[in-house]
């Protein structure tokens, strides 16, 4: 099964075996480390229990992060969920609030587990662990979903290097919210197609997002872009679900995804010399932060 | 030769922030520094170039050099208070910034200095995502990423040195997965860093030490990833 390189094989494959996705990743996985299968379950349950810490902690937090920029915009959304205001249901509120908890974590230096990267750490967790806390799923399952998103992940990057530097933040959060809404078609219950229909949908539609961070941080637009890609990651999973299929054939995307980073600008894939980062505001942000450090 | 992805290479590391690059990268480049060099140092120098030296601070890339060189792991919760660790140990370090763009974005040199070994000087680049690479250990190039265990050595220049150690591998059974080898001048000091299937054995690092004229001798295991 080694040479399972794309989207269409792994499905193929799983159909044929009738398995699930994250049975066959998990297979995938055991043969190429030569580890058992639990080994790699029990490493998989490390990580969300690390999530799941990163999420209580950023909770817990407003403290400012290195550049000054974030930090207490969790606290914000919590403090309006307390007076009951929201436009949002519980679920998707707590989506939010996970998303910016954990993203704004890694802006102070706390511990996340990057997924696929640091800078959009917050999106997988925050799906996989809200839905999971709704669905009332037990630890095998939360499992079963990051397996889901990983090898999802891991399928875009045989093709395309998941870093903001090679292909823009297209590769960053939005694979990872490919990823958060494959894994939430699986918690519900979806099929195969359904997972593979969930990445592909949402891939399209973040198709060319640029890496322009302000002074070169991890912070603007960083932060607040994991909470809007945590609540994408619910639309392609619900367009999912209900049987919505992405005409073009997922591997094309990804493929496509690439061609795009290619020719994205290198100034727009974490150089900070366009973009945001750019702006009169982004600029004068670099400045004084410069100055700043400087004298220190 | 791209090596094979697996799923932990897309989900994890766990990790301090805010950067898997900056940061996690950074500690492990210290980690394999501080590993390289062997002892404690008395003294560090960080000189960071190019985006580790434009947004390292914020990156938190500093801390997390130093860190690693105090033998860190990535998500050790202190990389934050490194330079006050620093402190209480007795450790002095500095940090530089420098502009060298035929340098790789993400590069440091780290020079680490104590009275018994005296002073090595180990470049390192954080390739995104947490992965690394030592690329020169007192200017000889080597490609130490932490993948495997690593054996490292620098001697004199002559025949049949390679063979020597080699062949003491194969008599352990041991693979050797590739092999990097480096020289100033013919009969000058020489390099050689080799990686290995499974782990070098107390065993091979004295009968190493019986060969004449191998100056430095450093097995420097796999990473925790």
């Amino acid at each position: 099964m080694t040479n399972l390189k794309n989207f269409a094989d792994i499905l193929e494959t799983a159909e044929n075996k009738g398995k699930k996705i994250y049975e066959i990743c998990q297979l995938l996985e055991s043969e190429n480390t030569e580890k058992p299968v639990r080994e790699i379950r029990e490493r998989v349950k490390e990580i969300i229990a690390a999530m799941k810490a990163a999420i209580n902690a950023g909770l817990q937090s407003d403290e400012k992060s290195a550049g000054g920029m974030c930090g207490d915009d969790c606290a914000k959304l919590v403090a309006m969920y307390k007076n009951g205001k929201s436009l949002f249901g519980g679920l998707h509120q707590k989506i939010l609030k996970y998303s910016l908890a954990t993203v704004e974590q890694n802006a102070r230096m706390g511990k996340i587990a990057a997924c696929p990267t640091a800078g959009s750490c917050g999106i997988v967790p925050s799906v996989i662990i809200a839905v999971s806390e709704e669905l009332e799923v037990d630890e095998e399952r939360e499992a079963d979903a990051l397996i889901t998103a990983g090898l999802i992940g891991k399928i875009v990057s045989n093709k395309l290097a998941l870093a903001g530097a090679v292909a823009g933040c297209q590769s960053e959060c939005g694979v990872a919210s490919a990823m958060a809404a494959s894994a939430i078609v699986e918690l519900y219950g979806g099929t195969n197609e359904q997972i593979i229909n969930a990445a592909a949908l949402t891939l399209k539609n973040i198709m060319g997002l640029v890496c322009d961070p302000v002074a070169g941080l991890v912070e603007i637009p960083c932060v607040k872009r994991n909470a809007f890609l945590s609540i994408y990651a619910v639309v392609g999973a619900e367009l999912a679900l209900a049987g919505i299929k992405s005409v073009i054939p997922v591997d094309e995307v990804v493929d496509a995804m690439k061609q795009v980073g290619e020719m994205m600008s290198p100034k727009l894939k974490e150089s900070s010399e366009a973009g945001l980062a750019t702006t009169p505001t982004g600029i004068k942000i670099a400045e004084e932060l410069s100055e700043k450090w400087n004298n220190q | 030769m791209e090596k094979a992805k697996t799923l932990f290479d897309v989900i994890g590391p766990v990790m301090i922030g805010p950067s898997s690059s900056h940061t996690a990268g950074a500690v492990r480049i210290g980690y394999l520094a501080g590993k390289i060099f062997g002892e404690r140092p008395d003294k560090v120098t960080f000189r960071l170039y190019n985006s580790f030296a434009k947004t390292g601070r914020g990156h938190g890339t500093d801390k997390g050099l130093l860190g690693g060189v105090l033998g860190y792991d990535v998500d050790n919760e202190n990389i934050k208070n490194a330079c006050n660790e620093a402190d209480k140990l007795g450790i002095s370090y500095n940090f530089e910034y420098r502009e060298d763009y035929t340098r790789h974005p993400n590069s440091v040199d780290i020079i680490l200095e104590n009275s018994s070994i005296g002073k090595m000087t180990i470049s390192g680049i954080s390739a995104g995502a947490g992965e690394v690479a030592i690329t020169r250990i007192n200017g000889y190039k080597f490609n130490i990423n932490g993948d495997y265990d690593t054996l490292i050595l620098i001697y004199k220049d002559k025949p049949g040195m390679i063979y020597r150690v080699t062949a003491l591998l194969q008599g352990q059974d041991i693979n050797i997965a590739s092999m990097h080898c480096d020289r100033k001048a013919k009969g000058q000091q020489a390099s050689m860093g080799i990686c290995v299937d499974g782990c070098i054995s107390d065993y091979i690092i004295s009968e190493l030490k019986k060969i004449e004229e191998v100056y430095l001798i450093r097995n420097i295991e796999v990473l925790k990833k």
